[in-house]
């Protein structure tokens, strides 16, 4: 038993690392929030040079075919570095459910332009009842061979402004049904939000919109688990990255700033709560890769269903713990927008909301444990 | 111990909520969809808005208060209030946080009026506090530096007496609605050779005053609710100290007390709570489901109400102690740091409501539950933990002045 990263994962992580801190700074973070596409085509490009949109996707397909938990460590690092635009949604969106259940010419068209950064994928699951389960999925599906059409709304779809295709999830008669939808036809209509962390989600109205069938009509919500389970712990991954830089920051203030003619990390109170921040920090950083690692091994469905969901429960409320933290450490100055903390606190509320908050997920667990 | 009004409070009571039923503007009442946004700038800014209407509101509204010494409750009756005792003070506040009635005239009633009443001269009193009642000044306060905010103490901007002036340089910042005051009342340092409480005064100016700049600074929700304050050779007269030359600390010191009492929280905090159950046990008409089937969600909003219940008898206790004549000491500390901590859980427990739906910021869009509040509380309540003293130092009061325990 090791908790350590093999070297491989740590050269990934330390590539990373030093990439993004060029190549994502906080001003390009801070000019997406502003950015109609929210997203730099450049660094796109050069994350695909990196091999990075294509790590999990086999080799023959062009990718890399690393495992789900060299993502997360990677996620980790898009955390650390705030990296905006549609990276999760492609990747865990649209290259997860394509690698799960995409037929084999699905695979051959897509997969190969998802590594190279030719094509932006995103997942339209949520609608207007905001439910991650399968009673959620209520737009309509209609099956005529391989074509599947769609009507309804999808709502809080992530990158949906500049996605080539959605994934989306609909109902025909014989239940939950996937298709890969284009976005440039006339029923597929995207409405922008304005949200608390000024990425991009938004409303998505499906009108006669036309996709190819995915996967198999009316097992759908199924054929969904990997892909939720792997999206929802990619969220953790990213959160504990987000946190750990909150962390850093904050206590780098706490050393720095001089009240009373002391640095205000001398305080007790400010020192028990930087004690707080990484001990909710390791502990998230732990669960998550506890179920990356049982996603990645194949555990059986019942220890991956469980870990997944623990994960998540307890990296949204500890994340969120953290960057409160880092707000109240930082005084006044953690409130304007020019400071860079505030920029973690927004980002951090996203992500914990994503694939279902604390309280979600500790239901889950309740009526696992058999409560 | 006794909850319920007595039969003379309970009439005063109802004479301060029919009142305010009858005379509150439509602008101000709640549900109006445009009380969230007069929340963060409020009265102050409404005075000095380019929209007639807003501007006719608050005039209203003050002339209505002023019709019966309402708009500073807490002043004697000689300078222009109403004479209430704390009880009575107690209840309007109370009737006024029901209702979301903005109090009229900013730190002008609630800070500058009551020290100046304590500590200044009848010169002063003259001239600035039927200016403040009539809302033809409003008032700002330059005490935090960008190298002292909670020590405060360690304040350096400079005033130099040279003949009958001082001159002032230096800066000040978080200056809360200085871009719409027109008088500013700081902490300077006059004395910079004695021991650092001694060596400050108190002084007011016209903050038009030459040499004195304000520039807006934009925070986390990007609005501008507060300043950075310049001085470049401010030149006041010796005759705008406020109290004793070098003693301005302990002049600043009976406003920050007036900063700590206070019920409108929790009696705000309760509202929100009731306007939740109700909006999550109401059939939305929209397509929004609430996340009140989650056993959590609902054990949460009880929990934040009990909270509420704890935070008004925190503020109860500062009242009832004063009532029968004895001072609080820690107790002010306990009430503004529980306040401002279950205000941040209030605004956590609304946006897990809502589930995906807390991503929404702006009030008018179509799919925003309650008006987005809690999202927006959720962003606006986290320097409610940092300013009028942060948690932290609350916590080092109660420690210290409270129960005794050495400082570190
Ligand atoms: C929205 C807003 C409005 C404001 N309006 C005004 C205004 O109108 N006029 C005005 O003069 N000021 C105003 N302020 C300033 C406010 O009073 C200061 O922000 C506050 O005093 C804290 O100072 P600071 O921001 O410099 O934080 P700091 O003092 O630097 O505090 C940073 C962190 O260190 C902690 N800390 C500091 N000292 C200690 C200690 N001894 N023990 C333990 N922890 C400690 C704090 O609790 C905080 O967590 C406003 C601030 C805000 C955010």
């Amino acid at each position: 038993m090791d908790l350590g990263l093999t070297e491989m994962q740590e050269m990934l992580k330390n590539g990373a690392r030093d990439f993004l801190e060029n190549e994502c700074p906080e001003q390009l973070v801070r000019d997406m929030e502003e950015d109609e596409a929210g997203y730099s085509t450049s660094l796109w490009e050069k994350m695909a040079e990196q091999g990075w949109q294509g790590l999990l996707i086999p080799e023959e397909h062009g990718g890399a075919g690393f495992n789900f938990l060299d993502l997360c460590v990677l996620l980790e690092e898009f955390g650390r570095a705030l990296v905006p635009g549609p990276f999760m949604s492609t990747v865990l969106g649209g290259a997860v459910p394509l690698i799960e259940i995409g037929s084999e010419d699905q695979k051959a068209e897509f997969l190969p332009k998802i590594a190279s950064g030719d094509v932006i994928f995103t997942l339209a699951l949520t609608e207007p009842s905001a439910r991650f389960d399968e009673e959620g999925v209520q737009c309509q599906a209609s099956v005529d061979g391989n074509n599947v059409t769609f009507n309804g709304v999808k709502l809080f779809v992530p990158d949906a402004n500049v996605a080539d295709y959605m994934i989306v999830a609909g109902r025909s008669e014989k239940g939950v049904t996937l298709g890969i939808v284009a976005t440039d036809q006339d029923g597929v209509d995207v409405t922008q939000l304005q949200t608390i962390a000024r990425d991009k989600q938004a409303e998505v109205k499906l009108n006669n919109a036309q996709g190819q069938l995915l996967g198999v009509e009316g097992e759908g919500w199924e054929a969904l688990a990997p892909v939720i389970h792997r999206y929802t712990v990619g969220e953790c991954a990213y959160m504990v990255g987000l946190a750990q830089m909150d962390f850093e920051i904050s206590v780098d203030y706490a050393k720095e700033r001089v009240q009373f003619g002391r640095p205000i990390g001398s305080f007790q109170a400010i020192q028990h709560k930087c004690a707080d921040m990484v001990t909710d920090v390791d502990g998230s950083r732990f669960i998550m890769y506890k179920a990356a690692w049982a996603i990645s091994t194949g555990q059986s469905d019942e220890e991956t269903q469980m870990s997944v969901n623990m994960a998540k429960a307890w990296c949204s409320d500890a994340t969120r713990r953290v960057v409160a933290h880092g707000q109240q450490i930082h005084g006044g100055i953690g409130f304007t927008k020019d400071y860079k903390i505030q920029l973690y606190f927004r980002r951090q509320k996203r992500a914990e909301l994503s694939f279902g908050d604390a309280d979600y997920h500790r239901e889950l667990v309740a009526q696992q444990l058999g409560i | 111990m006794d909850w319920q009004d007595s039969p003379e409070q309970a009439q005063f009571r109802t004479e301060v909520a029919d009142f305010i039923q009858a005379r509150l503007p439509e602008r101000y009442r709640s549900g109006d969809e445009n009380s969230d946004e007069t929340q963060t700038t409020g009265w102050q800014a409404d005075r000095k808005s380019n929209d007639p209407s807003a501007k006719e509101s608050a005039i209203n509204w003050a002339d209505a208060l002023a019709e019966k010494g309402w708009i500073a409750p807490h002043w004697p009756k000689e300078y222009g209030g109403a004479g209430l005792s704390v009880m009575e003070q107690f209840i309007y506040n109370q009737e006024m946080a029901k209702a979301d009635a903005p109090p009229v005239g900013g730190m002008g009633v609630s800070l500058l009026g009551p020290t100046m009443i304590v500590h200044g001269s009848e010169e002063q009193k003259a001239e600035h506090l039927p200016k403040i009642l009539s809302g033809e000044v409003a008032w700002a306060q330059g005490y935090s530096e960008p190298s002292s905010g909670s020590d405060l103490a360690s304040l350096q901007t400079r005033a130099i007496r040279d003949g009958d002036d001082f001159v002032i340089n230096g800066q000040k910042i978080w200056t809360s609605g200085a871009q719409y005051a027109d008088w500013l009342f700081a902490l300077v340092r006059t004395d910079p050779e004695a021991p650092k409480h001694r060596g400050i005064s108190f002084l007011v100016m016209d903050i038009t005053t030459p040499g004195l700049t304000v520039r807006p600074i934009i925070d986390m929700g990007w609005q501008e609710p507060f300043n950075e304050t310049f001085f470049e050779d401010v030149r006041v007269s010796t005759s705008n100290v406020i109290g004793e030359e070098n003693r301005g600390w302990y002049v600043g010191m009976t406003l920050l007390d007036f900063e700590r009492s206070g019920i409108s929280g929790a009696i705000e905090y309760e509202r929100t709570i009731k306007e939740l159950i109700e909006y999550v046990n109401s059939e939305p008409e929209n397509d929004i489901k609430t996340r009140d089937d989650f056993e959590s969600v609902r054990h949460q909003i009880a929990d934040r109400y009990l909270e509420v219940n704890v935070l008004f008898n925190f503020a109860f206790r500062i009242v009832s102690m004063q009532n029968s004549g004895m001072v609080p000491n820690y107790e002010a500390s306990v009430n503004k740091m529980f306040g401002s901590e279950t205000h941040q859980r209030l605004a956590r427990t609304g946006t897990k409501v809502f589930g995906l739906y807390s991503n929404l910021w702006s009030e008018e869009n179509e799919y925003a539950p309650m008006r987005s509040l809690f999202t927006r509380d959720y962003v606006r309540s986290v320097p409610h933990t940092i300013f009028s003293g942060s948690s932290e130092i609350q916590r080092n009061v109660i420690a210290t002045r409270g129960l005794g325990l050495p400082r570190g």
